[in-house]
């Protein structure tokens, strides 16, 4: 139906694609693999209109065509759902949904009712009560993604494109959209599905195509696939276990917290992790994980409850406080939390070490370097903007960053979501040996395998509130997921 | 069915409303003479010109832009349509109305191409041409002024002539809010720009023309600058290089206390109208209640502020209220 | 520094003005004009320092003209009070802090957007002045300081010496402290710099103070400059600050500027108007040229990262 041959797209000096093909049929569900870097979202944006291939051809129905711009795209029949919702905050959900192509009667007016009605047809095929008159504004991420969703539906698209859709939902709304695909798919519709968790590719896809450094490697069905292939078909080699986490003797508590409560998102939360320790903090998105550590480490208040760290009670609302006593956070939302894009590597990592005199650029410039070399990161200059870098090579100094300041508390939220698979392994042994070194870390993750993996032990939430604490040897699947659901284990 | 945005919106605009009742009831009170047809009339004259203006910024503020260069478009204008008037007095009025119209167009053009096309950001660009223009005004002009009497009485009728006791300009300021009103609410391109200005990015990936929308917001407001102009020139009869110096950022302050956000994305043009006419309204009303005609600034200064906090504590009402009706059936 | 940066570009322009003036305009290259020029520019110069900190912090002071008027009313009446001259000039610095403190206020505390704020306190702070002082002039002003703010040491204004020993610290505190980075920083993205610990509401609010107190200072330069305090001084002179920041370089939305881009700004639109007066040119003509280099000063970098970003062949 729709098909990429031989399609070239460089920005620059960099070739994003290198002579990638790929078909689309209808009927069908095709996964498109790769780590980061690999030329995905390119892929997906040329598919989008977004961007134009310098060379190589876009066939319809076997006839070339060129997108000019998303409007031809979507034209087409192509409808995508991006990885980071694209809504407009101040809009209602119903005008978002159908912005860019609204009913009209008569004057060319927008017909208001026959939009509104659609929508709410539309959020009861998806099975989700929104209300369609409040704006987008504040919408959970979740939320915002069945918009998206929505959307795309409302397209009566013939290829739907979805780029990393579930990174932000939890399992029922991530089952409820593979519903919906299923029965698109079974329409006639079909499926580009983009996705770092190989369990969806291999639960949703026919077949998979990977991509290596903007090259094709390979066209596959995935059934006669391992997932180990695939990561290999990936990565380019073997990857070592995937969750090397040491045995540690747990040493001193480094971060009590207690009865912590901020009214409406979490209530009532108390653990401690010791030195040495790795904890895991899992949960459905939602559950209030990322709220407590934001309200540990001081970026939002508390209203009830403390925190000590080492020993000593911590001043609410104040990250430079929390910083002082030794905490460190790297942030679920790096582009926008955990980095100045503008500015180069070297002052990112600099920029928690900050003092009000005079700098000395040599120290800067040795402080960066020990740091991007100890955490491997690949980078030209270190003067060179940190846009430049993958997302993997970002996470990685978002973690220099904070590691430079040698912190005794690690809280690290989300720390592989969205980067590939051989940097995943590279930071899940960075927190292994750093635990090891006698750190204590907080880990957030909503992936089972790495909680599974990492973790000493794994706190669950449920709705704000926390509802178990199983040590390493009881961690099963089950019973996290029972936790976390509010299901008795 | 009315949906919360729409709510919090009539809720701005009610509030203005409340304002101008409080302050033509408080004034009336003090002074009987403020609300006389005389008093009430000199009001819309005075917002008619401010309240045109505005309803242009409003089209670009909305796309989260601004346009500060709307004094130097009047100025240029006004004047130009003068000295037509003044040295060719053979050419018809409708034709010069329509060459100021065209003429701030083309100003217009040249910001919506500076901003939608070169993407120089709004503020630096208009503040760009706010120079400029008014350079050529001044090239242009040499120092000459144009009076009222180099201009055909019946252009100057326009100025002050009443239409079924309205007087045109408010009438022709009226008409323009109705008509862009209409066209923002109702027509997919008005959607499109509230679309722009709440999210330049999804905007583009949602197939929506972007540049065109940004640079044909630009060039309504210019060429509703254009018409100001020749208003203006109509109005008061004098013209030289420097008409409508510093007027911009009086427009600016009408729609902000009109409730349109600067950041984009919302506010209507009723609201930005309203604002002008509150503005002019409080001018009437502190030399009506001859209050040191000095202190209309402060007050202005003031009356911004107290506009842009009470949109923030709408924000944080709405915000709320969100918090408590993610679902549809929640109470 | 890299060539390709338009900093570089306006000393260039700023060197190729000034000798094109020198050789082409009589009467421009001599000590007395010279010294005209630069103390011309006085009050431009001092509040861009501060202008240039804020909208590296990615926000803007759009009052500052009308702070230094309030602070001349504010003089204006002290003095006919019959208070002593060295009394009010700290209370001039005190006013327009107080002034700039309102305005960090609004924007930190109520987290309002600060071209709203600004644009309603220029009014505010410009009618506040009226009030204070009425349309009078207070122009009796004590002979030894009207004299102090046009002395020159050779021939350098001694206001410009004031001026320059301010820029280098400013350029200091932008560009080689933690602060100045601390600044950049959360221009360029408030969000990730409180994650790191860096205090964005402090910094933004005295910034906002010093932008107040900066333009009491220039309050001060002005009257006695002109020797005259009236409640319209200094009326529009904030859109020539911000055009001079813009046109240095400093990005309008944050994150990005450099203060020695900002001073050759200053300079070259100071020498520009300069030399269209002294070659007869309509003084107005200074509009267009300041307009088109505003316009020039995004447009050149923007066209090169378009041209740059033509895909390798």
């Amino acid at each position: 139906m729709l098909a990429l041959r031989e399609v070239s797209k460089s920005f620059g000096a960099v070739r994003a694609l290198r002579g990638v093909s790929l078909d689309l049929t209808p009927g069908e569900a095709h996964a498109l693999a790769g780590e980061n870097g690999a030329g995905k979202s390119t892929l997906v944006k040329i598919l989008s209109g977004v961007h134009r291939p310098d060379e190589g051809t876009l066939l319809l129905d076997g006839e070339p065509v060129e997108f000019h711009g998303p409007a031809d795209a979507q034209a087409a029949g192509v409808a995508v759902i991006y990885q980071e919702p694209t809504l407009f905050p101040d809009l209602s959900v119903t005008e978002n949904i159908f912005m860019g192509r609204q009913p009209r009667r008569s004057l060319g007016r927008v017909d208001r009712r026959a939009m509104r009605a659609r929508a709410l047809d539309l959020f009861a095929r998806l099975g989700v009560p929104l209300d369609p008159d409040r704006p987008a504004r504040g919408l959970s991420i979740a939320d915002q993604q069945l918009v998206e969703i929505a959307k795309a539906l409302s397209r009566d698209a013939r290829v739907l494109v979805m780029d990393e859709p579930t990174a932000a939902l939890s399992g029922p709304e991530v089952e409820r959209l593979f519903g919906v695909a299923r029965s698109l798919r079974d329409q006639g519709c079909a499926v580009l599905f983009v996705s770092h968790r190989l369990d969806e590719m291999f639960a949703l896809c026919r077949r998979v195509t990977t991509l290596r450094d903007g090259a094709l490697v390979a066209t596959d069905v995935l059934a006669d696939l391992t997932p180990d292939d695939l990561v290999r078909r990936m990565v380019g080699r073997d990857l070592a276990a995937l969750f090397p986490k040491q045995d540690t003797a747990p040493g001193e508590v480094a971060l009590k917290v207690d009865r912590l409560t901020r009214e409406g998102v979490f209530t009532d939360v108390s653990f401690e992790v010791r030195s040495g320790e790795i904890v895991a903090l899992a949960g459905l998105v939602g559950a209030g994980r990322s709220e407590v550590a934001r309200a540990v480490f001081g970026v939002d208040r508390r209203d009830a409850g403390s925190v000590h760290v080492g020993g000593r009670p911590l001043r609410p609302g104040s990250p430079t406080a929390a910083m002082a006593a030794g905490l460190a956070l790297v942030p679920e939302d790096r582009r926008q939390q955990g980095l100045v894009m503008d500015l180069s590597i070297e002052r990112n990592i600099g920029l928690t070490g900050l003092k009000w005199g005079l700098l000395s650029r040599a120290a800067e410039r040795a402080r960066a370097t020990d740091w991007a070399i100890r955490l491997q990161v690949k980078y030209a200059n270190l003067t060179d903007a940190v846009t430049v870098l993958s997302g993997g090579n970002q996470q990685k100094v978002v973690l220099a960053k904070w590691l430079a300041r040698r912190p005794r508390v690690l809280i690290v939220d989300e720390p592989t979501r969205g980067i590939d698979v051989g940097t995943k392994a590279e930071v899940h042994r960075l927190l292994s040996e750093l635990a090891a070194e006698g750190l204590a870390v907080l880990m957030i993750s909503s992936e089972l395998p790495e909680v599974l993996g990492m973790a000493d032990r794994v706190l669950v939430m449920h709705e704000g509130r926390l509802v178990a604490d199983v040590p390493r040897a009881e961690a099963t699947e089950e019973r996290i997921v029972a936790a976390a659901t509010g299901r008795p284990a | 069915m009315t949906g919360l945005v729409d709510r919090v919106g009539r809720v701005r605009e009610l509030g203005i409303v409340v304002a101008l009742a409080a302050l033509f009831g408080v004034t009336g009170v003090v002074n009987p003479a403020f609300l006389s047809p005389a008093s009430i009339r000199d009001i819309l004259l005075n917002s008619a010109i401010i309240a045109t203006l505005a309803v242009g910024q409003t089209l670009v503020v909305v796309t989260r832009n601004v346009d500060l260069s709307v004094s130097s478009v009047v100025g240029i204008s006004a004047f130009g349509g003068a000295l037509i008037l003044a040295d060719h007095p053979g050419v018809p009025i409708p034709v010069v109305v329509a060459g100021c119209v065209l003429l701030g167009a083309a100003c217009g053009a040249v910001n919506g191409l500076l901003v939608g096309v070169a993407k120089v950001p709004a503020l630096v660009a208009t503040l760009g041409t706010l120079y400029a223009f008014r350079g050529v005004d001044y090239a242009w002009a040499g120092g000459r002024q144009v009076n009222a009497a180099d201009m055909p009485e019946g252009f100057l009728r326009l100025g002050s002539a009443d239409v079924l006791g309205v007087p045109l300009p408010a009438l022709v300021a009226l008409t323009v809010v109705l008509a862009v009103g209409w066209v923002l609410r109702n027509l997919p391109q008005g959607r499109e720009l509230y679309a722009i200005g709440s999210s330049p990015d999804a905007a583009v990936l949602a197939g929506i023309a972007v540049k065109r929308r940004v640079v044909s917001a630009f060039v309504v407001s210019g060429a509703l600058a254009g018409l100001a102009g020749v208003i203006w020139a109509a109005r008061f009869g004098t013209v030289d290089a420097t008409v409508a110096t510093g007027k911009e950022l009086d427009v600016i302050a009408a729609v902000v206390v009109g409730g349109v956000a600067i950041f984009g994305g919302s506010g209507t043009v009723y609201g930005a109208a309203l604002g002008a006419l509150l503005l002019s309204g409080i001018t009437s009303a502190l030399a009506v209640l001859r209050v040191d005609a000095l202190a209309q600034t402060a007050v202005n200064g003031a009356l911004i502020l107290a506009a842009i906090m009470l949109d923030r504590l709408l924000a944080l009402r709405m915000a709320r209220a969100l918090r408590k009706r993610r679902y549809r059936d929640a109470r | 520094m890299r060539v390709d940066r338009w900093e570089t570009l306006v000393v260039a322009l700023l060197a190729a003005v000034t000798v094109a003036a020198s050789l082409g305009v009589d009467g421009f290259a001599n000590g007395s004009n010279v010294g005209f020029l630069l103390l011309d520019v006085t009050e431009i110069a001092l509040m861009a320092l501060t202008m240039t900190l804020v909208i590296v912090a990615a926000e803007i002071d759009l009052s500052v003209a009308s702070t230094l008027g309030l602070c001349c009313a504010v003089l204006g009446r002290l003095w006919t009070a019959g208070l002593p001259i060295e009394t009010i000039m700290p209370i001039c610095l005190v006013v327009g802090a107080l002034a700039g403190a309102l305005n960090g206020l609004l924007v930190t505390r109520l987290g309002l957007p600060s071209l709203a704020v600004t644009i309603g306190t220029f009014a505010l702070y410009r009618g506040l002045a009226y009030v204070i002082l009425g349309d009078q002039a207070v122009a009796d002003l004590p002979p030894a300081y009207t004299s102090l703010a046009t002395q020159s040491v050779g021939p350098i204004p001694l206001m410009t010496l004031l001026v320059a020993a301010l820029a280098v610290a400013a350029g200091i505190l932008l560009h080689a402290t933690g602060l100045g980075r601390a600044i950049t920083a959360l221009g360029a993205n408030e969000e990730a710099a409180y994650f790191a610990g860096i205090r964005v509401k402090r910094i933004k609010f005295w910034l906002f103070v010093a932008s107040g107190a900066m333009a009491g200072l220039a309050s001060l330069v002005f009257t006695f400059r002109y020797a005259s305090a009236r409640a319209d001084n200094g009326v529009g002179l904030e859109l020539a600050v911000v055009a001079a920041v813009l046109l240095g370089g400093v990005s309008i939305f944050g994150g990005r500027g450099t203060l020695p881009g900002v001073v050759a700004a200053v300079l070259l639109l100071a020498v520009v108007r300069n030399a269209l007066i002294l070659a007869d040119v309509a003084n107005e003509v200074l509009n267009f040229v300041t307009g088109l280099l505003l316009v020039a000063s995004v447009l050149a970098p923007n066209l090169k990262v378009r041209l740059e970003r033509k895909p390798v062949q």
